[in-house]
């Protein structure tokens, strides 16, 4: 296994070489991460109809998957026009020559057979160069209705065998659905896969709904509702979607929630007086924590994946910054210095950096900085971005973004943390407040 | 001189609406007869409210039920004291009603903190009423953030009346 696994490593280092040759001597990660990269080719033939009558949805689960590896933008399909040959079978030997003649590093075959509503669906991967099958192949089984969930997890295994790195594709998106215009906007809360596929709604837009957030298992939402007249938080249970109010600290409101990476802890702010400090709840023993206690706005609370710190942003300087502290309270430290104001911080999954929303001379920008503040990046810029939330594996940002004006309007895009590869995500209607949750099983 | 203004746009507004019915009233059927004659009824109470100092009408566009705020502060301007003076006084000659503050803010900033700031401005609005002698008990703050915009344009004349506290009063029980 760790020899299969350093072969694949030398592979895609002399595959990158071919493209790169100035970062032939860099790690893969440091390549993905830091380097401005040319999109790796890859093709991948239409998967084969293994039963008569799967042909439709072989093509669908194809056409997902290519969007799924062009859609990081460190993958590029290279078209079927191109293609000198393609296997007879799923089974059939690989031609490698005619791969390499046209330049493919990755090669992805697969085969598709649906009997009833239920839907097999294989594939394999092959390192064209080295003229090897990478990893093994994988086969998925399950109904028809979860095809595109089996496209998406074929794509998370070639993601993951190539960059050696987790994906986020089979993983889904909560967020807030917003129609109407400005000054009469209807808010509910919806969900979607993470390519905005699937959307339905959990909640109708009888009270406002605001930023919702999963738990680290994806079976809760937190969110913040008006339903009683005021802000309140709500939990609501993904699969029944049944949902009731948190019991927080004594306050007038209480908004901003998130959960600790157990999923047994809540941070969130409550306004008291006109005072927004930050309190802790555990959800079993209801037992509430006061963290900060200051006249200073302090909001937009997030755990550290260890759930020992937490990020928030504070305006005790006179303008909102970026501050750390214990996850039990104690003095924070100040970890943005930049220009501008800083809010929204989102501690990454991995751990090692912060995602925040920066108001800088009347701009918005979604950035990132280590977790003690140096080498900050901002990654867009537009009249008014919001509200970062990280894939699972801390490769990718989405964000809200709305339109300037009387007609403006809101929607959500994605870009990866080294600023490139900025994209729309398609909703329905207008969108807001999204937050990832976890890659499914 | 601000109130006289708005008090004529308001004749002049009555005066419009009158004409529209009139004209639907000769171009109408009995049945529409009857629904055009309510709604003068309905304009005309409104009328009497702006007129009658104990009205809601009176409290919300004579006084003004709200104030504005300058960006991203909950400072209390002159302008916005003189009229807070105003519902303080309409407040405690109406001791049945009860008042709910809301907070808002314009759209330039991050939604959480928006929430906050908003929250400031009714309590700032909250503590003066109680400065100038309201109970405690009949005022409650509640904000929208930038939840809630008034004017849409993305121009300081429309932010400028978004960064508001406005003051609803009903009749009932604060629970």
């Amino acid at each position: 296994m760790m020899t299969r696994f350093l072969t694949l490593f030398v592979a895609i280092m002399l595959a990158f070489a071919t493209i790169t040759p100035a970062s032939a001597q860099e790690p893969l990660r440091l390549t993905l991460r830091d380097g401005v990269i040319e999109a790796l080719p890859f093709a991948l033939p239409t998967f084969q109809a293994e039963v008569a009558g799967s042909e439709g949805m072989a093509a669908d689960i194809s056409r997902v998957i290519t969007e799924d590896l062009n859609g990081t933008g460190l993958f590029r399909q290279i078209p079927a026009s191109a293609f000198i040959s393609t296997p007879a079978s799923f089974g059939s030997a690989i031609t490698f020559p005619d791969w390499r003649a046209i330049n493919a590093q990755a090669l992805v075959t697969g085969a598709v057979a649906v009997n009833g509503n239920q839907v097999t669906v294989k594939f394999r991967l092959y390192d064209v160069f080295s003229g090897a099958e990478m990893g093994e192949g994988l086969q998925f089984a399950g109904t028809t209705d979860g095809w595109r969930r089996m496209a998406h997890k074929v794509s998370d295994a070639v993601y993951s065998r190539i960059t050696g790195e987790a994906a986020y594709f089979d993983s889904r998106i909560v967020y807030v659905a917003e129609t109407g215009p400005k000054d009469d906007r209807a808010k509910r809360l919806a969900i979607m896969d993470y390519d905005g596929a699937n959307v339905q709604y959990l909640t109708d837009s009888s009270a406002i709904v605001l930023a919702p957030r999963f738990s680290p298992s994806g079976d809760r939402i937190l969110y913040t509702s008006y339903e009683s007249g005021f802000p309140r938080i709500n939990i609501l249970d993904v699969a029944t979607v049944v949902r009731q109010q948190m019991t927080t600290a004594a306050g007038e409101m209480a908004f901003s929630p998130r959960f600790s990476r157990d999923g047994r802890q809540v941070i969130y702010s409550l306004a008291n007086g006109g005072n927004t400090d930050i309190y802790r709840t555990d959800l079993a023993t209801g037992q509430n924590m006061r963290l900060t206690n200051t006249p200073a706005i302090e909001t937009a609370p997030s755990f550290n994946p260890d759930g020992s710190q937490i990020v928030f942003e504070s305006d005790r300087s006179g303008t909102q910054q970026l501050y750390v502290m214990s996850a039990n309270g104690g003095e924070p430290q100040r970890i943005s210095f930049g220009n501008g104001r800083y809010g929204t911080p989102v501690w990454s999954p991995r751990g090692d950096l912060i995602a925040f929303t920066k108001q800088e001379s009347g701009r918005f920008h979604i950035g990132v900085m280590r977790t003690d503040g140096t080498e900050e990046r901002l990654l867009t810029s537009s009249f008014l971005d919001e509200g970062p939330t990280w894939a699972p594996n801390g490769r990718v940002i989405m964000f809200a973004r709305e339109t300037q004006g009387s007609d403006g309007t809101t929607g959500l895009y994605s870009v990866d943390i080294t600023g490139r590869n900025l994209r729309r995500v398609t909703t329905p209607q207008g969108g807001s407040d999204p937050s990832w949750g976890p890659l499914q099983r | 001189m601000k109130h006289y203004i708005k008090f004529a746009l308001l004749i002049g507004a009555l005066a419009l609406s009158a004409c529209t019915n009139a004209d639907r009233f000769n171009n109408s059927d009995a049945v529409d007869l009857n629904g055009a004659n309510a709604a003068n009824d309905i304009n005309q109470s409104a009328l009497d409210g702006v007129n009658n100092p104990s009205s809601p009408q009176f409290f919300s566009q004579t006084i003004g039920d709200r104030v504005l705020f300058e960006v991203d502060t909950s400072t209390l301007t002159a302008a916005g004291r003189n009229t807070l003076d105003g519902q303080a006084g309409w407040l405690s000659t109406n001791s049945d009603y009860l008042a709910v503050i809301e907070g808002h803010a314009d759209e330039q900033g991050t939604r959480e903190y928006n929430l906050a700031l908003g929250a400031r401005r009714a309590n700032a609005v909250r503590e003066y009423l109680i400065s100038r002698g309201l109970a405690s008990s009949r005022l409650r703050t509640v904000s929208y953030g930038k939840e809630r915009p008034l004017a849409v344009c993305s121009e300081e004349s429309c932010y400028a009346q978004n960064r508001r506290a406005v003051t609803i009063i009903s009749i009932g029980q604060n629970s």
